[in-house]
């Protein structure tokens, strides 16, 4: 392998970027197919209502109507599929309702889609919706997970009792938990709702379903993270079509965080439905449809108590959950609340007994799945709310207590990784490391001075502290199989060496903004030792790159980019057979450094695009060798990747209002290796506006009869450019010690470590001017702050 | 029941028969094929359709095509001098502003506004400037930052 780095480390700026200053992206809904036609939905207006009766003969009679289809025309067709099995805890399986494609007999959310219209134009198709005629019987309805629990509940699905989907347990054993508190010199106790958002990628969910009657061969062009993922769930599980009839392409999206991982039913309709009219159809999602429709986030209803002895000590934690799962099973939904989040409930601490109990719950609302984080950001809020609180209430500064309890520094190589007491083992940490670069940037001595002072002057500061760790890169397949996945997480990476030593590489990553065009490229450039112009990073097409499983849970680079590392050694081995034969040496007198095959200890080289050449061109070469270079690779990780840090939030209250005001956000992140500076401080920067969001500005929220009430961008508050500060952002590398590149993943950290700080932050400058509240409910807006001033 | 339009589009002379419920955005994206101009919530409140509209920044998804008649319309697509970036595209690159790309368009085009009356805007000045343009990816972080450069290379 090349010998100097010249890309790796550097903030090369991104190649992607052309197109989309320029406005040529690509994105689903930019593309037009000869013949193609558009596409709208009737969807519920009720949370839950019998379908008496459609009418479509009106709407069927309107000009340019090509099609209608409701759920009587699909009812043979599967639901999507759930991908993740979680058993109840006496070995029961989990509750698995099917999701239709189209609703036939009660609908079971706003939103539900009743009757899909096919037209040749968009608004044809939107006027049917108002043609069609649907008779339904209103029924009681439940949209919170502790409501849906209780006796008598509505329930969503008449097979399912009490609305529980499974119930699941983690860590040391009930008994010895309770008893370990029972034991503790004080016992930090928190109820809270950690409430449910909306992704809201900023391009809306597109999808163009095509069928040629020539090579029998459908194709789906799709706003997804996971082309390959789509096309083996949609052809497997829903429309048993044969993958290799299939092509599925993920052009340019406009960002995912999570929402865009999922098999949606629209995507198995418009490739369904391509084929039953003979035309490729389009449907793209109105953010109010979004809003409805695109799988939600978070939504746990929580009860966390933590235990201390008489020096600080961590001595037990114990969590309830319950987790709102929405009204169907969506793909990971079931693992979100239960191993992405239990599993990370060890944090950053010593803690010697953990229980977590979850129990999932179906309620009449959108779907529940991952969002930026998953589970990971509920896990961190938990232990960093009580923490802090716990500090709070015992007098002690909450940097000492979290010091006290920190996991001793491990680099997972010399020191053994760290095994926690909920079933993961950590690769390598520095946690001490991340707390102390932060307090040195936020001047804490200095800073609880200036608060002191501003409460003699009528002011409210606040510092909030959040020291978290995520379990990323995911994931080794026989882990998650024996967990209840139904899928392997491993990555695949392509490496096509071109006749004249130009590289083409082909990853089953795929970029909704992170931009793989450049690291990947960083990546392999410095592996050859040639120039990043002469490398292409193609991924996002299902006829095009062999398999892959997708982009999620901060797993491109760890993941993917281990994959194409692979197929770079065996590049790089079959060129030294190469070089050796052309060289007349043996093939261990080779070495390969700076894009040069040379004999060790001479100046006799053959350059990287020569060997290429060689290797197409085979006329001297070995004759028990292939000819061509182009290598594939399938990477199963070895474990997750656990990066960390310690964010740090400074709010000021505006007493009069109760607005916060977060005057300086300070982001220490350990990802491991970086590739590329400049795009994993953009992650962190885009990740803590979105946490940041949910502490302060978000929330989904659903009135007494099921709707969505603040489903716009009028009434849904996302974070603007006015809301957040310059993110002061900083880094240390503790390297993970199980992949080829050392790097541990940077999509997530943002928004998994913001949330409890800034939140954290508020609830400090309430105890600074006296107010000892334990806690406010998210998202901290003006009138809950204010109130919580008045008392 | 069409109505016949003119525009002027980067420059270049267009006439078409639209449908008078179409609209600009639509216009744009679907007749003329200029599909950097996104459409990111449909109600005017995420700026991912900004355009400039004789020489204004507007949404283009609160116009009805009909209204843009005899109008001189900018897109994102109209910034390109002799196939040189302009300075807030220069910026955005340089300064990593962006990274799915679905609101960039917006984003450079309220920019660009912002930029004509007031040259050299504060941090405070350009984050006001753009509470109408929403980002989920970048934090606004670096958008801020490739708006100065842009504010001193102009």
């Amino acid at each position: 392998m090349s010998a100097t780095t010249s890309y790796i480390g550097k903030s090369v700026k991104r190649v992607e970027d052309k197109r989309f200053i320029t406005g040529k992206g690509t994105y689903t809904d930019d593309i037009i197919l000869p013949g193609m036609v558009h596409s709208a939905f009737v969807r519920s207006p009720h949370a839950n209502a019998k379908i008496k009766k459609i009418d479509i003969s009106k709407a069927k009679a309107l000009p340019g109507v090509l099609a209608i289809f409701t759920g009587a025309d699909v009812a043979a067709i599967n639901g999507v599929p759930c991908g993740w099995q979680v058993n109840f805890k006496n070995g029961d399986t989990m509750k698995e309702p099917k999701h239709p494609l189209l609703v036939a007999d009660r609908t079971k959310h706003v939103g539900d889609p009743v009757a899909f219209i096919i037209a040749n134009t968009r608004e044809q198709a939107k006027d049917a919706i108002e043609a069609v005629t649907v008779d339904y019987e209103k029924l009681p309805s439940v949209t919170n997970a502790a409501e849906a629990v209780k006796p008598g509940a509505p329930l969503v699905h008449d097979d399912v009792p009490n609305n529980i989907c499974f119930d699941w347990e983690l860590g040391n054993p009930k008994t010895e938990v309770e008893e370990a508190l029972s034991k503790a010199a004080h016992v930090t106790k928190l109820d809270f709702i950690n409430q449910r958002l909306a992704p809201n990628a900023m391009e809306p969910r597109s999808y163009i379903g095509s069928y040629d009657t020539t090579s029998d061969k459908y194709t789906l062009y799709t706003s997804t993270q996971n082309p390959h993922l789509i096309r083996l769930l949609m052809c497997a599980f829903v429309l048993g079509i044969p993958e290799h009839k299939v092509r599925v392409v993920g052009p340019d999206v406009g960002g995912g965080f999570g929402s865009k991982i999922y098999h949606y039913t629209e995507e198995a309709l418009v490739t369904w439905c391509s084929r039953q009219i003979g035309r490729p159809i389009k449907w793209t999602s109105e953010r109010a449809e979004s809003f409805l429709l695109d799988a939600h986030g978070r939504d746990n209803v929580t009860t966390a108590e933590m235990g201390f002895d008489k020096e600080g000590k961590i001595v037990a934690l114990r969590v309830k959950n319950l987790a709102n799962l929405g009204a169907y099973l969506s793909t990971f939904s079931t693992c979100v609340p239960t191993y992405l989040h239990g599993t990370l409930l060890q944090g950053l601490y010593t803690t010697p007994k953990i229980n977590v109990d979850v129990t999932g719950v179906f309620t009449h609302t959108t779907v529940v799945d991952a969002y930026r984080g998953a589970g990971r950001p509920e896990a961190t809020y938990i232990l960093e709310r009580l923490v802090e609180l716990g500090a709070h209430e015992m007098g002690i500064d909450p940097v000492e207590l979290r010091l006290k309890n920190f996991i001793p520094p491990f680099d997972g190589v010399k020191q053994p990784g760290y095994q926690t007491q909920v079933a993961l083992q950590y690769d390598s940490g520095n946690y001490e490391g991340v707390l102390k670069k932060g307090l040195e940037i936020l001047d804490y001595k200095n800073f609880r001075r200036e608060q002191q002072e501003a409460v003699k002057n009528g002011k409210l500061l606040g510092v909030g502290f959040s020291t978290y760790i995520e379990a990323c890169g995911i994931a080794p397949s026989a882990v998650v199989g024996s967990l209840g996945a139904r899928a392997g997480l491993y990555e695949v990476g392509q490496v096509r060496v071109q006749p004249t030593g130009k590289v083409s590489v082909f990853t089953g990553s795929h970029s909704h903004g992170q931009g793989h065009e450049t690291t990947f490229a960083q990546v392999v450039a410095d592996k050859l030792g040639i120039p990043m112009e002469d490398v292409d990073i193609i991924h996002g097409d299902s006829d095009t790159v062999a398999f892959g499983m997708g982009t999620y849970g901060s797993r491109s680079l760890a993941v993917g980019g281990s994959a194409i590392v692979k197929s770079l050694e065996k590049i790089i081995e079959k060129g030294k057979k190469i070089a050796a034969h052309k060289l007349e040496a043996s093939e261990q007198d080779i070495e390969f450094a700076d894009g040069k095959f040379t004999i060790k200890g001479t100046t006799k080289s053959l350059g990287f695009a020569e060997i290429a050449l060689t290797a197409y061109v085979p006329h001297v070469y070995p004759a028990d060798l292939e000819p061509g270079l182009d290598f594939s690779s399938f990477y199963d990780p070895k474990n997750f990747t656990y990066p960390f840090g310690c964010h740090i939030a400074v709010v000021e209250i505006d007493k009069e209002t109760g607005k916060v005001n977060l005057k300086r956000f300070i982001a220490v992140d350990d990802v491991g290796k970086v590739i590329n500076p400049m795009i994993v401080e953009g992650q962190i920067h885009g990740g803590v506006a979105q946490g940041m969001g949910q502490a302060l500005l978000e929330g989904v929220e659903y009135d007494e009869d099921g709707q969505v009430s603040n489903g716009s961008y009028m009434d849904y508050c996302m974070p603007r450019a006015d809301d957040m500060p310059m993110v002061e952002t900083a880094s240390q590398i503790t390297p993970c010690p199980h992949n080829p590149l050392g790097v541990k993943g940077a999509g997530e950290a943002g928004c998994i470590g913001s949330t409890p700080a800034v939140v954290n932050a508020v609830m400090d400058a309430l105890w600074s001017g006296g107010k000892k509240i334990k806690d406010l409910r998210m998202p901290l807006t003006p009138e809950r702050v204010w109130t919580a001033l008045q008392q | 029941m069409n109505v016949k339009i003119k525009v002027k589009v980067n420059g270049v002379e267009y006439s078409h028969d639209v449908e008078p419920r179409l609209l600009l955005v639509h216009y744009l994206r679907d007749t003329l094929r200029l599909t950097g101009t996104h459409v990111g919530c449909d109600t005017s409140g995420c700026g991912a359709c900004t355009i400039h509209v004789n020489g204004k920044a507007v949404k283009s998804c609160t116009l009805l095509a009909v209204q843009a008649d005899g109008c001189e319309i900018l897109t994102i697509e109209g910034l390109l001098t002799n196939g040189l970036l302009h300075p807030l595209q220069e910026g955005f690159h340089q300064e990593h502003g962006l990274q799915c790309g679905y609101c960039t368009p917006g984003m450079i085009m309220t920019a660009l506004d912002l930029l004509k009356n007031n040259p050299k805007p504060s941090e405070d000045e350009i984050r006001h400037a753009l509470e109408g343009n929403l980002c989920r990816c970048t934090g606004y972080h670096n958008i801020i930052k490739s708006i100065q450069y842009a504010a001193e290379k102009m």
